[in-house]
């Protein structure tokens, strides 16, 4: 039993995705079958310009959206068109999120902010604190613990989100442009914090339409036209590897 | 049901409510208001029906008093000016014909000369029986009012209007036990009472019936009968029955409506219960009609606000929510808010009718007495102010169980 051989390697398969949106009466055509393999562990950026279809596929991995056509497997269990409440089960235990504008809950302060997962969980007030300092002091932002989001700084304000998306110890961290409202230089420690996250074992998907971002995980997959036109390491993946 | 005792549950309630103060504030005022209202209007119908009960209550109110007067009809050989004159067979006749009747108690009066020492006047003396006692409780200061055996005995004792006292007594002379002289006779002070601000005695002096009827050389005739019926009697038509009986006997054209004279208790007292009720109802509108303007406020509110916290529902959903915890959360948001609201509204409410009664004082005459909302009125209340709440929460909490998270997200 123990030595049971791990039949989904993939913690994220897509095959022949495809997904519309109606529009009045007529069907806009976001994804054209998509095909994507994470595996567990993997540090993923998707790329594209502006309506390339990026979110609606960050959607459909992480549960918010039902596609259309062909297969989704999130480790190893086939989502298929399922009710509200499956969805906010399985989001909750797999699924961390990060949103480029934080969405922190304006009058929680950060810890709080943290916990909530948490308390959807089912997880008791103690323990919800204790994981939340936990996860605060992760991201370097221990001492913050009771300010307001108001209180922080963008940087801050994305460090907690992150903290909150990793409280429920999730399987894959799926962030949409997190650092789309930061400038460069904490862009770059955000992705550091991602980064170590991601060495620790954690599977990451970033949107992103910053190639200097996206160079600094270790795959790059272009989105154009709802169509995937390239999927590569990168050289910081390479250099990894070489070493 | 179970979320409804889980801590956590309130702890996420009080938090967007503590920090959600200026539309905590506004949503309270609406519902306090209502609820304050109708403790208050409540309080002061309870209170000028206590102001009514106090001047009505002591009497018996299914009782008519009848006495006789002169006719204003010549019937059966009699010219008309003949002067009624209701004897004690005239009872027995009554209590005869009518079952319905449960008492009758007769009195006669005269005015008569009575002293203290040198204080001294002409007052009215009463012969009546200790039964008066059930028509009209006496309110007593001191001692207490005629008994059986005072009739039966025929003892001198008289009971005193409080005002007869003060004028035949120096101020703070305790009077029972003193004797006084009624008709140059010796009468001994068993009792004083009050008189109420409605009243059947014009004063002032009463003795025993059989006494009065020795001390007076009266004989059968009587000057006013006091006519009590049993529970449920229609004390109008038993009035007309009693009227049309005793015109019979003392051979009084049917129609002569001059020849007995009649106070008809039970009439007043209907008037005095409908003019309450009028009062009741209207303020049971006023009160539940601004009650529920007040929950729809908070309806209204909330559904404000579930638009303002979209997003915030959609992270909720995103991490981990399901629909069925928003719906809840703001089902309870509504329903805390109510109950808060409700409960400050009663108190508020409560603060003011002390201070009603405290300006009103407690003075015999005063319109109202003793403004009070019962328990149960209370909790009736509340309990419907939850309920209305729960349901007008629903209807937000519906709106923000429909919110996709997607579309909650989306960055402009
Ligand atoms: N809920 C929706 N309803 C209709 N059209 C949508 C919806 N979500 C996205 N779209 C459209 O789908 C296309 C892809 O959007 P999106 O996935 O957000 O692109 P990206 O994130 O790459 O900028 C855009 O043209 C957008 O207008
Ligand atoms: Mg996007």
């Amino acid at each position: 039993m123990q030595n049971k051989p791990r039949d989904n390697i993939f913690m994220i398969k897509i095959e022949q995705l495809h997904k519309s949106y109606p529009i009045g009466k007529e069907s806009l055509h976001v994804l054209k079958g998509i095909n994507l393999e994470v595996k567990e562990g993997e540090f993923v950026s998707i790329m594209g310009s502006s309506g390339s279809g990026k979110s609606t596929m960050l959607n459909i991995i992480g549960l918010l959206d039902d596609h259309d056509k062909g297969k989704y497997t999130l480790d190893g269990e086939l989502i298929q068109s399922m009710d509200e409440v499956k969805g906010a089960k399985l989001r909750n235990k797999f699924l961390g999120f990060v949103f480029q504008s934080f969405n922190l809950i304006a009058y929680k302060n950060a810890w709080e902010n943290v916990a909530l997962p948490l308390y959807y969980k089912g997880v008791g007030r103690k323990e919800r604190k204790i994981k939340a300092m936990e996860y605060l002091d992760k991201v370097g932002l221990k001492p913050w613990a009771n300010h307001l989001p108001n209180e922080l700084s963008g940087g801050q304000k994305q460090r907690v989100a992150i903290a909150r998306a990793l409280v429920t110890e999730p399987k894959v961290i799926l962030a949409d442009e997190p650092t789309g409202a930061l400038d460069s230089e904490t862009s770059d420690s955000v992705m550091k914090l991602l980064r170590g996250i991601n060495d620790e074992g954690m599977t990451i998907v970033v949107i992103t339409h910053e190639h200097d971002i996206a160079e600094l995980t270790d795959r790059i997959v272009l989105l154009k036209d709802g169509q995937i036109l390239s999927d590569e390491h990168t050289s910081t993946y390479n250099n990894k590897i070489k070493k | 049901m179970k979320f409804l005792f889980d801590k956590d549950t309130w702890q996420e309630i009080y938090g967007a409510i503590r920090k959600n103060k200026g539309r905590t504030a506004i949503t309270i005022i609406g519902v306090m208001w209502g609820i304050f209202l109708l403790v208050t209007l409540l309080g002061a119908a309870r209170g000028v029906e206590n102001g009514f009960n106090r001047m009505f209550g002591s009497f018996a109110t299914n009782s008519v008093f009848v006495w006789g007067r002169a006719t204003s009809m010549p019937f059966k050989g009699f010219q008309e000016g003949k002067r009624v004159r209701l004897t004690l067979s005239d009872i027995d006749a009554i209590e005869q014909e009518l079952p319905e009747i449960m008492m009758t108690v007769p009195r006669i009066s005269t005015n008569s000369l009575c002293s203290n020492g040198f204080k001294a006047g002409t007052f009215e003396v009463f012969g009546d029986y200790s039964e008066l006692d059930m028509v009209q409780k006496k309110n007593l200061v001191y001692g207490r009012f005629l008994n059986k055996t005072d009739i039966l005995e025929k003892r001198k004792v008289c009971v005193l209007e409080e005002e007869t006292y003060k004028q035949l007594f120096d101020k703070d002379e305790y009077p029972i036990g003193t004797m006084i002289k009624i008709n140059d006779t010796n009468f001994k002070i068993v009792g004083i009472y009050k008189k109420g601000a409605v009243s059947i005695d014009s004063a002032e002096i009463h003795i025993g019936y059989s006494i009065f009827q020795q001390l007076y050389n009266r004989g059968e005739n009587i000057d006013y009968m006091f006519v009590t019926a049993n529970e449920g009697t229609d004390i109008v038509q038993l009035e007309a029955d009693i009227k049309l009986l005793l015109k019979n006997i003392h051979k009084v054209h049917p129609e002569d409506d001059r020849a007995l004279g009649s106070f008809n208790m039970g009439k007043e007292m209907e008037k005095v219960t409908s003019f309450l009720t009028g009062m009741q109802f209207m303020t049971w509108f006023i009160g539940i009609a601004t009650l529920i303007a007040g929950v729809f406020a908070i309806g209204n509110i909330l559904l404000i606000t579930v638009k303002e916290r979209t997003k915030e529902i959609g992270v909720r959903r995103a991490l981990g929510a399901t629909p069925r915890d928003i719906r809840n959360q703001i089902v309870m948001e509504s329903v805390f808010l109510t109950s808060i609201a409700g409960m400050l509204g009663i108190i508020f409410g409560g603060i003011v009718l002390v201070i009603i009664d405290s300006l009103v004082g407690d003075e015999p005459d005063a319109f109202m007495v003793n403004p009070t909302i019962n328990i149960p009125i209370v909790l009736i209340a509340l309990v419907t102010l939850v309920t209305l709440g729960t349901l007008i929460g629903l209807i937000p909490a519906g709106i923000a169980t429909r919110i996709k998270p997607i579309e909650a997200l989306r960055e402009e």
